[in-house]
């Protein structure tokens, strides 16, 4: 992909996306640190749009920042004697040793291999491609994964109920 | 001046290490619901990199398979956090050092 | 767009992208390449923003809104500052810089500073894809719809932010209630647009309003059922009354604003104006045909159409907000998730009936006046049917004034009897 504009947005979003991702680990207080992940998550639906996939984009700021950060605020201010602090345990050096060993794997593997690239710059996809492959090709796993929705929706409800809720839908 | 496939993926790796570096540190049980969707994000990131740019009749399946992605990282995400708002209601914590009764 | 009599040269206002055109064309050819690329959204902004919302904000959205409110509450609104009050939003905004900034102790100032600015940014940015005209728009996207139901989750996070970080109970309290409603009202947001979705065949808003002017019919009147959803469900993201649970100034001082002054709370309150006149531009695209209007927009310049629309959009937000009471939390959830939600729900089963019979039966464009027909009067069916299933009824809710007793109130007996008067007031030191 060629041009200044698609550059210039490319290292922009990464610094965006990467500096918000360190500093989910980096931050003292845990609501900073859920702050900055919303921020990774708008830096990612950016490069979705760099990549041609606008429905995803839209979808990727509807579901994550709408929906799951919402969540994870939900969860910590339900759970208010906790400690809001953003520290880590005892296993932080190893973990680094790991994720660094990963990084260089992976980095490794990246720039060693011959990716075969399609010519002529790719196909433009559009929503209705995706919605056609939704419901023609890939059907059973959509079906599917509205059941587990329904699942989760359900189990959440009964996982987070007081015992007070239970009595009072006992006598209901 | 241009960006190619490894550039995109490189980001995408090193999203995936530091979210592997939250999920496996932190103290926190919401932190580490935090790493996991760090790398959740890694993974849609990569495999929309390929289905953009890599030969192959099926970009579309790239699409697709961020749709389910992002679809069950909602519902784990739901869950999950459904579970630790019912262990700190029995426990009064969610630091995961101390939701240890299983050892020995 | 060969019926579009307006011409290429730059003065021509009755299309304002010939200015940026050729403002851009200039730029292009004296600056380095790429400057081209900043210039352009910084001249829309200018063009949609300062020139045409702007001013609607504030003469409409400060000083129309009070006036009105005031009148259908039978009093004169702000009449003081200048003649009929028209230098009141200047005083305002004068006012407001002019305030101290205070931040209490113990709040956090960084997350305090940006709420304001993460509120600014979806209603300043919902305007880039409004058409003001056939190609008065800033940026064409495929996915406009999808682009404003995005930035619709935005401020959401923002009175949660400013709502958290007050270090104060109250705005904890707003922020929450806030947070649950908004998250809840934007399901049925989602499904009534989804319907409208179906019959386009398109999620850009340019391809919308040429469905409108192509098939000669508002989608207002093709779908109602899908307006009257979408007008219920903005209003409560917006947090206008009756459902603004978020700023009840009688219940939790300010909710989520309890401790912004000067500027900070200007920018939220002319924002909430600002975010108004953009879902009621992007309504207006939607639902009331956009630019068009059955061929009026040959002479009379199409943004001023829209512009008209969007006011009076807004005027149906100013009317409910001045006549309703305020909703309850918990009233306002049952109604979202037991009514709304399978109104919604109903609605988009019949909408992608009625596609799938236009599909399969391949019939002429003429047939969705038959389904507007048949959708207005089964909109007013479902509407009924619906609320008596989940359990209203008219009877139970005394529109005059009654005994208690005949409105299933409370009745005492026995030694409480003795304490209350015949009209069911409670006797004692203050009648």
């Amino acid at each position: 992909m060629d041009g200044v504009a698609v550059t210039l947005s490319f290292w922009i979003l990464a610094a965006v996306t990467l500096v918000a991702a360190a500093g989910v680990v980096l931050a003292r207080n845990l609501l900073h640190a859920v702050l900055l992940l919303i921020l990774s998550f708008v830096g990612i639906a950016g490069f979705f749009l760099l990549l041609s996939a606008e429905f995803l984009a839209m979808a990727q700021v509807i579901i994550y920042v709408g929906a799951v950060a919402v969540l994870v605020l939900f969860a910590i201010l339900l759970t208010p004697h906790a400690g809001r602090d953003n520290g880590e345990t005892r296993m932080a050096a190893p973990a680094l040793l790991l994720s660094l060993c990963l990084l260089a794997v992976l980095c490794f593997v990246i720039q060693d291999t011959a990716w075969p690239l399609a010519t002529g710059g790719g196909p433009g996809l559009s929503a209705a491609d995706l919605g056609e492959a939704l419901l023609t090709t890939w059907v059973l796993p959509f079906e599917v994964a509205s059941v587990l929705l329904t699942a989760a929706l359900v189990g959440a409800i009964m996982l987070a109920r007081t015992p007070q809720d239970e009595a009072e839908d006992a006598l209901a | 001046m241009s960006v190619g496939i490894d550039n995109f993926l490189i980001v995408g790796a090193i999203l995936f290490c530091i979210g592997l570096f939250v999920a496996l540190s932190k103290r926190n049980a919401i932190g580490v619901l935090m790493g996991v969707e760090l790398m959740l994000n890694a993974v849609n990131l990569t495999l929309l990199t390929f289905s953009r740019f890599g030969a192959g009749p099926h970009a579309i399946a790239g699409q697709t398979f961020v749709t389910f992605v992002i679809t069950v990282a909602a519902a784990e995400a739901s869950v999950a956090l459904a579970l630790t708002v019912s262990v700190y209601r029995n426990r009064d914590t969610v630091d995961v050092d101390r939701i240890n009764l299983l050892k020995s | 767009m060969a019926f579009f009599l307006a011409t290429n040269n730059w003065y021509d206002f009755r299309d304002l992208s010939n200015i940026s055109r050729v403002i851009l064309e200039g730029a292009g050819n004296i600056l380095p390449h790429g400057i081209v690329y900043v210039l352009a959204p910084l001249i829309g902004f200018v063009a949609s923003f300062l020139i045409f919302v702007l001013p609607s904000q504030l003469y409409v959205g400060v000083l129309g809104e009070r006036k009105i409110i005031g009148r259908i509450q039978s009093r004169y609104g702000p009449n003081r500052v200048g003649m009929f009050g028209v230098l009141q939003p200047i005083a305002d905004a004068i006012k407001l810089l002019s305030k101290e900034a205070l931040t209490p102790k113990g709040a956090d100032k960084a997350v305090m500073w940006i709420a304001p600015v993460v509120f600014v940014m979806p209603a300043v940015m919902l305007f880039a894809v409004i058409p003001f005209g056939p190609r008065m728009i800033i940026a064409d996207i495929p996915n406009s719809l999808l682009y404003f139901l995005a930035l619709s989750s935005i401020p959401v996070l923002a009175t949660f932010m400013s709502g958290w970080s007050h270090n104060n109970k109250y705005s904890l309290f707003g922020a929450i209630r806030i947070v649950a409603m908004t998250v809840s009202f934007e399901v049925p947001l989602v499904l009534a647009l989804l319907g409208v979705v179906l019959f386009t065949q398109t999620a850009s808003l340019q391809g919308i309003v040429g469905f409108q002017r192509t098939t000669h019919i508002w989608l207002i009147v093709l779908q109602p059922l899908a307006f009257a959803l979408y007008f219920i469900c903005v209003s409560a993201e917006l947090n206008r009354t009756p459902t603004d649970i978020a700023e009840a100034e009688s219940e939790i001082v300010a909710g989520y604003l309890t401790e912004y002054s000067g500027m900070k709370w200007g920018l939220f309150y002319g924002m909430d104006i600002g975010y108004a006149l953009a879902a009621a531009a992007f309504a207006s695209t939607v639902f009331l045909g956009g630019w068009s209007f059955f061929g009026l927009d040959h002479w009379v310049p199409p943004w001023l159409i829209i512009v008209a629309k969007t006011h009076a959009f807004y005027f149906l937000f100013i009317w409910t907000r001045g006549s309703l009471p305020r909703l309850r939390s918990d009233q306002l959830m049952v109604f979202c998730w037991k009514y709304l939600l399978p109104v919604a729900l109903i609605n988009l089963a019949i909408v992608a009936t009625e596609r799938m019979v236009w599909i399969q039966n391949d019939l002429s464009t003429n047939v969705v006046y038959v389904f507007a027909v048949v959708n207005l009067a089964l909109a007013a069916a479902i509407v009924v049917a619906w609320a008596r299933f989940v359990g209203y009824k008219p009877e139970d809710t005394p529109s005059q004034p009654r005994f208690v007793r005949d409105a299933r109130g409370y009745v005492p007996v026995g030694d409480a009897a003795a304490l209350v008067q015949p009209s069911g007031a409670p006797k004692g030191k203050g009648s």
